[in-house]
């Protein structure tokens, strides 16, 4: 051990496999200088597993590499890994060597045997090369070979031994029957269980005639892993692990932002519109405007320079943009200006964990920031309702921990449930945002409802509003009630009209009677006027009156005081009076 | 006369483990019997010599091959049942 080795050993415990989610499980990889145990049912995905690994090993952690194959010829197996793009022929060079240990068809034996011969041929081959990676591929075909079950087992705990001397990261495949639980139980397989330190469990069934594969580790030693069963598939870059859960973080951030849902009354009855990176599901029975809902969210993305993604799992992409078109919303010019990818599902077979990924990547790829999936119930039928429910729960997760504003439609079933609330994937709870969609058959017409049934964190309108598609585009219309129903299409439009004229005849009767009092308050005015004048007279009069009688009253005295001077004698008169 | 021919054996064991003890006895004691001074036998330890059982593609031990007359024939084990052997070699008759 060069301490280098030692160093790095000390860091760095786990040995990445590359494979895509796998090493999210858990936790880094494979335990790095112990052996795992790879088991599962024939067409499981094994060989590419362990294959994988060592590519991945070769060709970027300067892990060299040492295939055994037991089962089929190295030549076969490069054959079939061709089309993986693992370069394979070019790492058998130097990085990675094929041991072709198959048994030939006319292997005889006689008597017990062991493997010996492999490792000690082996040990001057790691040498060479400083292998720090083995796979011994399909170990149960040697097993078998061996007489007794103690035979078994001592071969399989040289193995290990071996293994662990040289510290070496092994790979240990073995096939475990179709009912994997009860096989892996029997010998050897529970012995090589107890006996390694981290065990995978490949599982590969077909649920509702829809093909499954599954993966799960069932034990790892002096690390904590997901235990979960994750579906994986084999892609054409290899193996892909879609189990999400990761482990300890979560890049969820809280963003207060707002983005518009394309429908400017709507975003007035969210408060402002849905918040950025917030999943947002949109319930309703078909032919409810769920996908006119979905256009509307991409094309305000797209107005916002934003890269956005449509998957359409109904329709082909021409008829998705010339379906839009008829109601206003124009992508159109989007799609050619390479802001908006519209990917549509149809083109694309496979069960829910497919679509799943093949969203993801195509997201990856247009780096997009806002994604509409319509409908997202489409996964139910191509999985059983337990798996599509995962799917669906690890997209949302997904675009959370990527912030992406994602928008799911979901078709509920008219006949099935008529209860507003069931939604066949059981995603309600799991979106922030969700808008039901129905229809309201009244007076001969069926119209559309809109009703907010709940937004995580934004104040959001109780009310249903009807939703009116029309070549200018998307608006929402409040509704009346009347009687305690709730009138829409024509019979709110009647309402509307009456309501008018009624306030109409109103406006005139407020006019009229304004202009009566008007009149009525000019001629009192008058009268006061007149009144005024009057009073001004009256006291005009009632001065002159008094003046008129003072100034006679001083004339009459002024008379009297010179008739009596002029008589003179008066004045006498009147003293003699006083004498006598 | 070829029923005459000398056989050649090269016998691939592990060191000296039982299972190489165990094949080259049971070897021995065949050709005591069936081949009399009809055989040669080439022992390789493949722990001696790793390089030449990878070229020759030993991977379980013991591994008998029969490198003439031709064809050329392998057994594994610890070649405790001489029946096997005496059919392999061709020697069937020998037996009964």
């Amino acid at each position: 051990m060069s301490s280098a080795r030692t160093r790095r050993a000390g860091v760095q415990i786990k040995a990445p496999t590359g494979i895509i989610g796998f090493d999210e499980i858990t936790g880094g990889g494979l335990p790095r200088g112990r052996t795992t145990l790879l088991a599962g049912g024939p067409g499981s995905g094994k060989t590419i597993f362990a294959l994988q690994f060592l590519v991945h090993g070769a060709r970027y952690c300067k892990e060299p590499g040492i295939f055994v194959a037991f089962e089929e010829t190295p030549k076969r197996i490069v054959t079939n890994f061709e089309t993986f793009g693992w370069k394979l022929a070019a790492l058998q060079k130097q990085k990675l060597f094929f041991l072709d240990a198959h048994p030939t068809p006319d292997l005889i034996q006689s008597g017990t045997f062991d493997l010996s011969g492999m490792l000690a041929a082996m040990g001057a081959k790691i040498k060479e090369m400083g292998t720090r990676r083995i796979v011994f591929d399909a170990m149960d075909i040697v097993l078998t070979l061996l007489p007794d079950q103690a035979a078994k087992r001592r071969e399989i705990y040289r193995l290990h031994e071996w293994l662990l001397a040289r510290d070496l990261t092994g790979v240990i495949t073995a096939k475990a029957g179709g009912d994997q639980e009860s096989s892996l139980d029997q010998q050897p397989f529970g012995f090589m269980q107890f006996m390694v330190d981290c065990a995978v469990i490949l599982n590969h069934s077909v649920v509702q005639g829809v093909s499954q594969r599954n993966l799960r580790v069932q034990k790892y030693r002096g690390s904590s892993f997901d235990e979960h069963e994750s579906p994986f598939l084999i892609g054409k870059n290899g193996f892909e692990v879609a189990g999400a859960r990761t482990l300890g973080h979560s890049h969820t951030q809280v963003i207060h932002e707002r983005v518009s849902s394309g429908v400017e009354r709507l975003d007035t009855m969210l408060g402002g519109g849905y918040y950025r990176g917030a999943s947002v599901l949109i319930t309703g029975f078909p032919g409810t405007a769920k996908t006119t809902l979905s256009g509307a969210f991409a094309e305000a993305a797209c107005l916002r320079g934003e890269p956005t993604m449509f998957v359409s799992f109904d329709s082909d992409f021409s008829e998705v943009i010339r379906n839009l078109a008829s109601v206003g919303i124009l992508l159109d010019r989007f799609v050619k200006s390479g802001l908006l990818r519209i990917v549509s599902v149809r083109t694309i077979t496979g069960n829910a964990e497919t679509y799943l990924l093949r969203i993801k990547t195509f997201a990856k790829e247009h780096v997009a920031r806002c994604v509409a999936i319509d409908p997202v119930s489409t996964m139910s039928s191509s999985a059983s309702e337990v798996v599509a429910h995962s799917v669906v729960e690890r997209l949302i997760d997904w675009s959370k921990s990527e912030g992406i504003t994602m928008l799911c439609t979901s078709l509920v079933d008219e006949m099935a449930s008529r209860t507003v609330g069931m939604s066949s994937l059981q995603i309600s709870t799991l979106a922030d945002t969700w808008i039901h969609l129905n229809y309201l058959a009244q007076a001969g017409e069926r119209n559309r409802g809109l009703s907010i049934i709940k937004s995580r964190g934004t104040a959001h309108s109780n009310q249903v509003r009807e939703l009116i598609l029309s070549d200018a585009g998307v608006t929402l219309a409040d509704i009346y009630t009347a009687g305690g129903e709730v009138l829409m299409g024509t019979l709110r439009w009647e309402k509307e009209s009456a309501e008018r004229a009624a306030n109409e005849v109103a406006e005139v009767a407020g006019k009229l009677k304004h202009v009566r009092l008007d009149a009525e308050e000019a001629e009192l005015e008058m009268k006061v006027k007149a009144l005024q004048t009057e009073l001004v007279a009256k006291q005009t009069e009632k001065e002159l009156l008094t003046r008129t009688s003072e100034s006679r009253e001083r004339e009459l005295s002024r008379g009297r005081t010179r008739l009596r001077e002029l008589r003179g004698a008066d004045a006498d008169l009147s003293r003699r009076k006083r004498v006598s | 006369m070829s029923r005459r021919a000398a056989f050649k054996f090269i016998l691939f064991v592990a060191g000296d483990t039982e299972n190489s003890a165990l094949a080259l006895g049971n070897l021995s004691a065949f050709c005591r019997t069936h081949l009399p001074n009809r055989h040669e036998i080439e022992v390789v330890d493949v722990i001696r010599q790793p390089k030449r059982a990878m070229k020759d593609g030993i991977f379980m031990t013991p591994t008998l091959v029969k490198a003439g007359p031709s064809p050329v024939r392998r057994i594994i084990g610890t070649l405790s049942e001489p029946h096997i052997l005496l059919q392999v070699l061709g020697l069937g008759d020998l037996a009964a």
